[in-house]
């Protein structure tokens, strides 16, 4: 009982700052989640350029390629905790002051996320028919067209589920970015604890934000899946039965 | 007089030491049917992907009416749209209808206004008898029907000259003929087209030329009734009595 007083206690005098904790984490996950996206496709389509037959743009292009490469294998390789670290101090050392709190957390997740992005993308291109191209290239399109017009449409529907995933991991992982002070929902939980040590009060904080992360990460779950499906598209189409009289339509279901 | 849209000039293509076309000269005419034959790996495909520059050519020129498209003032996608492709596998754009497949390139690289497009569109989509599927998505289509709406995007693109590489292979049986009706009505209007096909008939009833090809040359070429009746050399016969 006395449990239960204590977690309204807190939830009646620290809700704001419980919902501005989970304001910021949202809105971390959703722009990181976005912009790693398209960092995801830049690289993509970057990478999918057809081989120049000029050897400075050969060799610019072989570079390019090295650099992805590198950002995916460093940003994947090491923690985001210690990659917000590094990003924060480094550039407090380089020019004597500091990045803006949440600016920098945005920062950390989107280029963190923009090298599994990037892997997602090229798995994605990958399963993508070789002829989707060639087709898009003989009716004149260029690289670009081809990608914007043929290829990512494709491939988003491909991925949408791993950008899913991606985004409810950023959920949860926005709280390393407590140890730069971010005001996410975990720094919250540890302002609101302050100074006390009862562990009445440190759980039950806990347990509160603890359901707050379950709550976000379940809703966006349900929520991707309901536009994959839209996304997946509708398997009926009509046939226009006349032209002169738009009535006359018969309606076909696919895998008749 | 027949005007050379298309000419190949020593052309050559080698995957790495593989030489796969070796010295190939061809000039197309406006108007012209023409027929490419000969057995698997002689290298058909990849001088149909060499015209429209889905593989670049390692020696030799193609000049398009006349000019080298190496040259400066030739743009490459101007010219692949030029020069339109339809594919044994249809490879039509799965994320649209089967009218934007025909539109959007046309809005995309001629610049077109959609209203213009979707009537162009239409036209050439009625052309090929398919008026009653604009709507359809291409996996709610049977292959004969795909490679239709191929061809219509590929008419929709104006080109000037239209490249089959064998059209109607990957097609079953009773879906082969639909086709073949198209690219022959094609033929009679006048459309210029190169056709690597396996279809023996259409060779010799719809084109105007036809070309045999073995080993990475082109080792005859003659009207059908020269190539089908009286072929001068050995390696022809030899391969037109296995395939009749
Ligand atoms: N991208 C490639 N890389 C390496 N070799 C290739 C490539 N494309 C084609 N080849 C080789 O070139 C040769 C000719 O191939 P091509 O597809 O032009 O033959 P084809 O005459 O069209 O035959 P088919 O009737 O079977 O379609 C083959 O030996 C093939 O292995
Ligand atoms: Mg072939």
């Amino acid at each position: 009982m006395e449990f239960f007083k204590n977690i309204f206690n807190i939830l009646g005098k620290y809700h704001s700052y419980l919902l501005e904790g989970l304001g910021y984490t949202m809105l971390i996950a959703l722009i990181g989640t976005v912009a790693g996206l398209f960092i995801g496709l830049i690289t993509g389509v970057i990478r999918t350029i057809p081989q120049s037959k000029n050897k400075a743009v050969r060799v610019i292009q072989r570079i390019g390629n090295i650099l992805i490469n590198v950002y995916v294998e460093v940003f994947r390789g090491t923690p985001m905790m210690v990659q917000a670290m590094v990003i924060y101090w480094g550039f407090a050392l380089l020019t004597d002051s500091t990045l803006s709190l949440i600016p920098a957390g945005i920062f950390i997740v989107s280029i963190n996320t923009g090298a599994y992005m990037t892997e997602i993308v090229r798995g994605g291109i990958i399963s993508i028919d070789k002829g989707q191209f060639e087709a898009a290239y003989s009716c004149g399109m260029n690289h670009f067209q081809a990608m914007c017009h043929v290829i990512i449409p494709q491939l988003m529907k491909n991925i949408l589920p791993s950008v899913s995933n991606e985004f409810v991991i950023n959920i949860k992982d926005t709280s390393v970015l407590n140890v730069i002070g971010v005001m996410e929902l975990y720094y919250q939980a540890t302002i609101i604890l302050g100074t006390r040590w009862d562990l009445n009060s440190i759980f039950g904080v806990y347990l509160i934000i603890c359901i707050m992360y379950l709550t976000m990460t379940f809703t966006v779950t349900r929520l991707l899946r309901l536009l994959e499906k839209k996304l997946t598209g509708s398997k009926n189409y009509t046939i226009c039965g006349s032209q002169s009289d738009p009535n006359a339509e018969i309606r076909v279901k696919e895998g008749q | 007089m027949s005007e050379a849209v298309i000419t190949l000039d020593h052309l050559e293509k080698s995957f790495g030491t593989n030489a796969v076309l070796k010295d190939i000269n061809l000039t197309v005419n406006r108007g012209e049917v023409i027929s490419v034959i000969g057995s698997s790996g002689s290298g058909k495909s990849t001088m149909l992907r060499c015209i429209n520059l889905l593989e670049s050519p390692t020696g030799g020129d193609i000049l398009y009416e006349g000019v080298s498209i190496r040259d400066k003032s030739v743009k490459l996608t101007e010219y692949r749209s030029k020069v339109a492709m339809v594919f044994q596998q249809f490879n039509l754009f799965n994320n649209m209808t089967a009218l934007d497949n025909c539109v959007k390139p046309q809005m995309i690289v001629l610049k077109r206004t959609k209203e213009e497009a979707t009537r162009i569109a239409l036209e050439y989509i009625e052309k090929v008898g398919m008026s009653a599927y604009v709507n359809a998505r291409p996996s709610q289509l049977s292959g004969g029907q795909k490679q239709r709406i191929a061809i219509a995007r590929a008419l929709s693109m104006n080109p000037d000259v239209i490249l089959f590489d064998e059209p109607t292979s990957a097609l079953d049986p009773e879906m082969v003929g639909e086709v073949l009706d198209v690219m022959q009505s094609l033929a009679k209007s006048g459309y210029t087209m190169i056709v690597v096909t396996h279809e023996m008939g259409f060779a010799r009833e719809v084109s105007d030329r036809v070309i045999f090809m073995d080993g990475g040359y082109i080792v005859e070429e003659g009207t059908p009734e020269e190539i089908f009746k009286n072929a001068t050399q050995e390696r022809t016969r030899k391969f037109l009595s296995k395939v009749l």
